[in-house]
């Protein structure tokens, strides 16, 4: 976890410098904002001069020198330019420093004798030419003070507390701490809490470093947690009964240094040395967070997020990190043959394939209709829409009902301004769109802006919570139209003077029939605005995915087809489950392939069982158009595989054999298509020309019906998720929509 | 015994000597007789978080009287508009007083509202300081001192007074509803120690546990005790009685300027000064 965090800081250090420049231009400093601070000078670690930033604390400096003190100090400040904010818990990070008197004003040198002070590194900033001795028996004694200081009121509990081996308390007590304590008196206890479904709490355990507070207060922009009581009686508390609701709440087991906060879930599961580390990408929604699946055998464990500071920064959501265990449930590991009666037999996998080759080609190509689901991989999506081709079927698509998107160029569907793009953008125009619900890693980071460089944020759609304050211009596309006809004031008075106006739509708003309309006219708001900024290379049309597979289809050419006159015999859905009843006709035969048997395996006829995302190495392309690997680190459960591999077999069964075997084969295949997505990790860039994103007059057609919330419940959106009880305990407990009433319920709740 | 001994090991000199272990459980148990007076303590029996009580609800209702309205506004003018929320803290007082000195959970919500912050924001400063009482006190509130001069002067005899009169222990409320005792700390009268305060108001003055009990029995008949000290004392003087400042009258006018009339004679001096200085410019 440490190293973790010093990575972190590091790649911190470096993603802010490539964007505080852009930061500084076009942020309004807040009041609240610390002064900016540029000013350069050295100072001596241990002798070794460093060139640092008036602004960094003692700590940093060490950082940059490459001597790490241990230390509890938190992530927060660093993120937050606001230094004001910092209340850290002041931990063993004590360096001893001698410090020279400055010259005077004339700049004449006081010959005076160093005076030597003890700091604590994190709490104290730098000063020109200030001499750090980090390693001396004076600093070593003061260390272990404060660590025992820390160790009075702490628990004796590590053999049964679940931090263990990844606890920070422990990582510095065994570099700092003494060999035995001198506390003799009473430990004080403190009662456990009941926040929510996914947090444990052993309060004794909290050595109060607030960091949950400030996390929940700052970055997921909730205020239930706060520390109230003080001196001994000091507490973590919610101070009445009441839960942390929001999405990234899991978020706060990963900062807690101790055990005080745990992942409910996995309690008592396992220890962190037992676990494999398996570094993968997450497809829960479309920003492709990255993530660290913990395993232990075959099972599936816990999962915590990984720190790319240009997709997911260090959070993800809780349903990335605790849906997984709805992959235990319902799960089809073998091949399954509807009966006459109803219900399903069991296939071999030769029976099955030669059954579906059987159907397959007993239609012809245009009464074949493929559907692809939002969990697929770029990989199986290919080999899919090579297969249907193959068979003389164009009719592969997303979904009948899916977004209206036209895919000539790429940045006709893509976040284009990036994810990044939040940090620099001085304001940003929500479009039906509902961050906090579609990607919560994502208002995590509009919330920052809007924070620390004053960005304005303009809503079109239904005014929510977001934790962040908005100008509400109204719920309906008309007010879109509106704007870009130049009526609105809110055009003259903000959005026209921004420098880089970002926009960002949702694309499950452009389902609605008036999609395209909506498209159209952004294109239009892009005529009288700078959202398309050539000489600052900005391109602030954004479309926001919630479906992790929906850019690999687009880039892959897969779009929805609507010229689609023939009713299909052959529905062949890979993985898909959100669709509507009147898509597949009452008398066509069925296949599905996929990993779960939700809505998608109640219609079928023939079920091919496939790997989950956990289970297979594929790529993923997130709302930025970055190709993203995941490495599967499980087998698939019983006679699944691998859904590429299935397709092949297929085809190898229908005759018309696809010309590739093995993973480095498929990825050729792919470089020919597309080849951006073979190289991973790298967003092509789109093009800042205005290509494709030209409104045409003929389709400004709105239907200027509200526009809602498109996920009234975020914990269940997919196959996953609805199987995966802890989400339904989400649910029940913290969708405020599903009306829970803590106070009648807290009989039957039970949380340990 | 091995173990014992490093336990104890530079925690104090006592232990130093003991050799056998019964002297040293002997000991230990007395060296925590004052950490069980703590028990008494009034965070201890009021526990930190909030505890739904009849009286004490999210639903029990709460509205500030049109006076007390007046004066909020008037503290929330004091600052600026985006710091609002520093009125928090006198604005908690106004509650409490409102509210016969119970700070309750919807007086505070009802805060959170005005000030326009999150209620656990409120409750943090809340349940911070220790003249707030979270908890439902008697109709006089005894805040006896028990800080180092008040206690060398006998502030421990009075509590137990107070505690023997009224039956009751630390931060309860007495059978009439009329008492709440509770040890505070120093209030700046050390002068006159040992001294209480009662409903964060009124100090008394020079207490011996029969003056207390005196004044105990006078509210209970619903008199009001004389403020002040309690013994043949005038205000904080010494026993030699007045030794300087004998001339109150000359010294009047330094406390009571009138700070309107300063402002414009120091406004309109400035003016001729500026005139002075433009014409000699000229
Ligand atoms: S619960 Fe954990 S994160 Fe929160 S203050 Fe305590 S130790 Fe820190
Ligand atoms: S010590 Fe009691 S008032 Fe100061």
């Amino acid at each position: 976890m440490l190293k973790l965090f010093y990575n972190a800081a590091k790649q911190r250090s470096l993603s802010q410098a490539t964007t505080s420049a852009s930061l500084i231009r076009n942020s309004q400093r807040m009041f609240r904002s610390s002064a900016q601070m540029n000013q350069q000078f050295n100072v001596y670690i241990d002798g070794r001069p460093v060139k640092v930033d008036a602004s960094y604390t003692i700590f940093q400096a060490c950082q940059e020198a490459g001597y790490h003190i241990l230390s509890l100090i938190s992530y927060i400040e660093s993120r937050f330019l606001d230094s004001a904010i910092m209340k850290d818990y002041q931990l063993p990070a004590t360096a001893e420093c001698a410090q020279s008197k400055q010259k005077d004003l004339q700049n004449q040198q006081i010959t005076q004798p160093l005076i030597t002070l003890q700091l604590a590194a994190c709490a104290t900033n730098v000063r020109p030419d200030l001499k750090v001795i980090t390693k001396s028996e004076k600093t070593r004694i003061a260390r272990g003070g404060v660590m025992e200081f820390l160790l009075a009121n702490h628990p004796l509990d590590c053999p049964i507390c679940d931090q263990g081996g990844e606890c920070d308390l422990q990582d510095i007590s065994t570099v700092y701490g003494y060999q035995e304590g001198r506390f003799m008196e009473y430990k004080r206890a403190v009662e456990d809490k009941n926040i929510g479904p996914l947090i444990k709490t052993s309060m004794t355990r909290c050595i109060h470093c607030t960091r949950c507070v400030r996390f929940t207060e700052q970055i997921a922009g909730e205020f239930t947690l706060g520390q109230v009581g003080r001196g001994k009686y000091n507490e973590i508390s919610t101070y009445i009964e009441n839960m942390v609701t929001n999405e990234l709440s899991g978020n706060v087991v990963d900062l807690c240094p101790v055990g005080a906060l745990n992942n409910l879930p996995y309690s008592f599961q396992a220890r962190p040395w037992e676990l494999k580390s398996n570094y993968t990408v997450d497809v829960m929604d479309g920003l492709g967070s990255n993530i660290d699946v913990h395993i232990r055998g075959s099972d599936t464990l816990r999962i915590l997020p990984r720190i790319n500071e240009e997709v997911n920064e260090e959070w993800i959501s809780d349903k990335s990190r605790h849906a997984f265990d709805g992959l235990r449930k319902q799960r089809l590991h073998i091949p399954l043959l509807r009966k006459p009666d109803g219900s399903f037999g069991e296939l071999t996998w030769e029976e099955a394939l030669n059954k579906a080759a059987e159907v397959l080609s007993s239609v012809k190509g245009d009464e074949i209709h493929g559907m692809i689901g939002q969990f697929n991989d770029v990989e199986s999506m290919l080999a899919f829409k090579d297969l249907l081709n193959r068979l003389n079927c164009d009719n592969v698509d997303v979904r009948k009902n899916a977004p209206h998107f036209k895919a000539d160029f790429r940045n006709q569907y893509l976040s284009n301004s990036r994810i990044i793009g939040i940090d620099e953008t001085d304001l940003l125009l929500l479009v039906g769109c509902n961050p906090r619900l579609e990607a919560p890693v994502l208002n995590a980071r509009i919330r920052k802006a809007v924070g620390v460089n004053g960005l304005q944020v303009g809503i079109i759609g239904s005014a929510t919570n977001l934790g962040y304050d908005y100008v509400h211009l109204g719920n309906s596309p008309k007010t879109l139209q509106e704007l870009a006809e130049g009526k609105h004031p809110y055009l003259q008075q903000r959005l026209a003077k921004a420098e880089l106006p970002m926009i960002l739509v949702s694309a499950q708003t452009l389902e609605r029939s008036d999609g395209e309309g909506i498209m159209n006219y952004i294109y239009k708001l892009a005529e009288n605005t700078k959202l398309i900024n050539k000489k600052e290379k900005w391109n602030g049309i954004n479309i926001l995915h919630t479906e992790a597979s929906r850019v690999g289809a687009l880039d892959l050419g897969i779009v929805p087809q609507t010229n689609v006159t023939k009713k299909p015999k052959v529905v062949y859905i890979l993985g898909q489950d959100n669709f509507r009843h009147e898509e597949i006709p009452e008398d066509a035969f069925v296949i599905y392939q996929g990993h779960t048997g939700d809505e998608g395996a109640y219609y079928a006829d023939l079920i091919l069982p496939g790997a989950s995302y956990l289970e297979k190495s594929a790529l993923f392309v997130n709302t930025d158009g970055r190709p993203q690997q995941s490495r599967g680190a499980q087998q698939p459960p019983g006679f699944a595989r691998e859904d590429w591999m299935i397709l092949r077999a297929l085809s190898e069964q229908l005759g018309c054999p696809l010309p590739y075997d093995s993973l480095d084969e498929i990825r050729t295949r792919m470089a020919e298509l597309a080849p951006h997505l073979v190289r991973f990790d790298v967003i092509e860039p789109s093009g800042f020309e205005e290509l494709g994103l030209k409104a045409e007059e003929s389709k400004l057609k709105l239907n200027n019906t509200a526009l809602t919330d498109n996920i009234d419940n975020f914990y269940q959106t997919d196959s996953i998720s609805r199987n995966s009880m802890i989400m339904a305990r989400c649910t029940k407990e913290l969708n405020p929509k599903k009306q829970f009433n803590f106070k009648e319920h807290v009989q039957t709740w039970m949380t340990h | 015994m091995f173990a014992l001994k490093q336990l104890y090991r530079g925690s104090s000199n006592l232990f130093k000597a003991n050799k056998n272990t019964t002297q040293l459980f002997s000991l230990l148990a007395k060296y925590q007789q004052p950490m069980m007076i703590m028990n008494q303590n009034r965070w201890f029996s009021a526990f930190v978080n909030h505890r739904d009580t009849e009286d004490n609800r999210e639903d029990t209702p709460f509205e500030f009287t049109p006076e007390n309205y007046e004066q909020i506004n008037e503290i929330i003018a004091k600052y600026p508009s985006n710091y609002k929320h520093s009125a928090v803290i006198p604005l908690l007082f106004v509650a409490q007083k409102q509210n016969a000195n119970f700070l309750t959970l919807s007086a505070m919500n009802k805060i959170a509202k005005i000030l326009d912050m999150a209620p656990m924001q409120v409750y943090e400063v809340a349940s911070f300081y220790t003249m707030f009482n979270r908890t439902k006190v008697g109709k006089y509130h005894l805040q006896v001192c028990g800080t180092t001069p008040c206690m060398l002067r006998g502030a421990r005899d009075v509590m137990q007074a107070i505690r023997e009169y009224a039956h009751i222990n630390n931060d309860e409320i007495s059978e009439d509803g009329l008492f709440t005792i509770s040890e505070v700390e120093c209030l700046g009268a050390c002068v006159n120690a040992p001294m209480m305060q009662v409903n964060n108001e009124w100090f008394y003055e020079d207490l011996t546990p029969e003056n207390t009990i005196a004044l105990l029995e006078k509210w209970k008949k619903g008199e009001e005790p004389n403020v002040g000290p309690q013994i043949n004392r005038n205000c904080s003087e010494g026993p030699l009685g007045r030794t300087s400042l004998f001339k109150p009258e000359e010294i009047e006018g330094v406390h009571e300027r009138d700070f309107v009339e300063v402002k414009k004679q120091y406004d309109e001096a400035k003016a001729k000064a500026a005139a002075a200085a433009a014409a000699a410019k000229k």
